[in-house]
């Protein structure tokens, strides 16, 4: 079973390895960099929904924080592009990390109306304060990203960049949800009561959860800003938080490849709408695209009301044990 | 070792715990007595943090505890059971274990993120650890099922097994032998007395009066909140205002 798996992860590598060489559009090629930008996010924040039990409806606030950190400290610090992209996840982490311990002490949907309002609070922060962010018109001259003496400039180069982070951060997330902790996180779910009569500080472990999620979010955002060069608020809106949301949802709660499939469907699907419905139907406006979008939606969740990808037996029995119990032996 | 005074605990205009005052000496048994709704597990759930006092003190080797929170009361090495059974359903039943002894094996954040799964040091010793605590509850063969999967009876013991994981000094067991057949009931007894002589100290919540006497160096009789009497076992039962309220109602209730 591992052989299998490891070679479907070798095929799909070699896929995304090639879909740079076989595509020439720049077109095509700017909306896989987009899916690699939002799966990264949705990872994430699959973490904190899938695993934490935690929602965020404002998860676009940390993703336009690191963008914008990463766009000033390189237009405005002149620091070297690289060094942004390490240093600008940062903002929106230790913002995480302020907001995290009051906001995730509220449950269901007062989380969702905090973390909403935060998100909007940041949003309006991008647009008025204009010496710093370039306020509604946003903030150009951005310059291209070089490592070492290459600077990347076609959007083949970005793509690479994108998906080897997301690539890094799949990486890290198997590693992170078959740890201990992700097996207390799957504990938490369950009795959170229980975990904490175990010694286990569960609002710790949340808020490190957030953390990370805000740090995703925000090298996303960073990579983002040196691909487009020019950045403003609108990408960084509620809308963008509710796709976030979605795309983990629709993917599925808990697992590993869920966020990847459900941000390259909403992608996916959103530029499909807005290429098909104008086909379709000459004369609707575009409030048709939402209105199918809205209606696959809700298929999804009528007919795979855990996600595209979540087993629907519980996911029970990890390889763990057996694994361990072989080396026993 | 553990001693509480004068416990009050009301909700709205309920006194579910009134005044409640006992002592748990080290390496003994402590038996909570009383009819249902009599405010023992609401006693627990003071002593684990769960809710807080109105009033009184909770001093666990004379230092007041009143105000932690419960995974830090957990850390200080006081561990419990649920009456209502909070496993985690989702996970097998070493998983469980391996949880309730995940505090100890400092297994950091951002280290998980790096580190290649089931390939760590912590991973294989917690492991080794959740399958001798169920191998002495007798619950090894069922390690890879599913906790959910578990008769009634042996999600008890797996309750246990978990909090025995957490390497506590002190153990709360909220009605352990609920659901168990006489037979289980007896071999539970005898584990339990095992822990003792390895220096647990056991405060237990039971109903089955032969086990309570047989077991308990100490006996606390609750009812509507308060302590109605405590003492040795052999005290106890000849108290005629406990043979009222209490053993009397026992046989009719009979559980
Ligand atoms: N969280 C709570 N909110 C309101 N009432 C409660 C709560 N917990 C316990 N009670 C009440 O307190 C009383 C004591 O309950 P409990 O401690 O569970 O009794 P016992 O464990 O002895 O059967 C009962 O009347 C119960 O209804
Ligand atoms: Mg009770």
């Amino acid at each position: 079973m591992g052989s299998k798996k490891n070679l479907l992860l070798i095929v799909i590598a070699i896929v995304v390895f090639c879909l740079p060489l076989i595509i020439e559009s720049s077109y095509y090629m700017s909306i896989f960099i987009v899916i690699g930008l939002y799966a990264i996010v949705a990872e994430g924040l699959g973490l904190l929904m899938g695993y934490a039990g935690q929602v965020s409806f404002g998860q676009a606030a940390f993703y336009g924080l690191g963008a914008y950190a990463a766009a000033i400290l390189a237009t405005r610090c002149q620091w070297p592009p690289l060094l942004c992209v390490c240093i600008a996840p940062l903002l929106p982490s230790m913002v995480a990390f302020i907001i995290g311990r009051p906001i995730l002490r509220l449950r269901e949907h007062y989380l969702v109306l905090a973390t909403l309002g935060f998100g909007i609070f940041v949003y309006v922060l991008f647009k008025d304060l204009g010496t710093l962010t370039g306020g509604p018109s946003g903030l150009t001259g951005i310059p291209y990203l070089n490592i070492g003496s290459l600077t990347l400039v076609t959007d083949q180069q970005y793509f690479y960049l994108v998906w080897g982070a997301l690539g890094l951060t799949l990486f890290g997330m198997a590693n992170l949800t078959r740890s201990p902790i992700g097996r207390v996180f799957k504990a938490i779910h369950t009795s959170e009561r229980a975990a904490e009569a175990v010694g286990i500080d569960t609002a710790s472990l949340k808020l490190q959860a957030f953390v990370l999620s805000a740090f995703l979010a925000g090298l996303a955002g960073a990579l983002y800003a040196f691909w487009v060069t020019f950045i403003s608020p609108s990408p960084f809106g509620f809308t963008s938080s509710v796709e976030f949301a979605l795309m983990v949802v629709v993917g599925g709660l808990g697992t590993l490849w869920g966020p990847v499939l459900g941000a390259a469907l909403i992608v996916g699907l959103t530029e499909f709408l807005r290429w098909a419905v104008p086909v379709a139907l000459p004369n609707a406006g575009g409030e048709f695209e939402i209105i199918f979008f809205g209606i696959i939606f809700v298929l999804i969740m009528l007919f795979r009301p855990k996600g595209l990808l979540a087993i629907e037996k519980s996911s029970v029995a990890m390889s763990h044990p057996t694994t361990l119990r072989s080396t026993d032996a | 070792m553990l001693e509480v005074k004068e416990l009050t605990k009301s909700f709205g205009g309920l006194i579910a715990v009134n005044r409640v005052s006992f002592k748990a000496r080290e390496g003994g048994i402590l038996a909570l007595i009383g009819p249902n709704g009599a405010g023992k597990t609401t006693v627990f759930n003071l002593i684990t943090g769960v809710s807080h006092p109105d009033e009184g003190t909770i001093l666990f080797r004379g230092q007041r505890i009143n105000r932690l929170q419960p995974f830090q009361i957990a850390a200080l090495g006081i561990s419990r059971t649920f009456q209502n059974l909070e496993l985690f359903t989702n996970l097998t039943v070493a998983e469980n274990v391996m949880v309730g002894a995940f505090r100890k094996s400092r297994v950091g954040f951002l280290r998980s993120v790096f580190r290649r799964p089931g390939t760590t040091k912590e991973d294989h010793s917690l492991y080794r650890e959740a399958m001798n605590l169920l191998v002495q509850l007798g619950l090894a063969h069922y390690a890879d099922q599913p906790a959910g999967n578990l008769p009634f009876g042996q999600q008890r013991l797996l309750e246990i097994a978990r909090a025995l994981a957490t390497q506590p000094q002190i153990l709360l067991l909220d009605e352990p032998a609920a659901g168990l057949n006489p037979n289980e009931s007896r071999e539970l007894a005898v584990f339990l007395r095992t822990l003792v002589n390895q220096g647990y100290t056991l405060i237990l919540v039971e109903h089955d009066m032969e086990t309570v006497m047989s077991l308990a160096d100490e006996v606390v009789v609750m009812n509507f909140g308060t302590v109605l009497a405590s003492g040795v076992p052999a005290e106890v039962q000849q108290n005629t205002e406990v043979i009222a309220a209490y053993l009397g109602d026992e046989e009719e209730e009979a559980c």
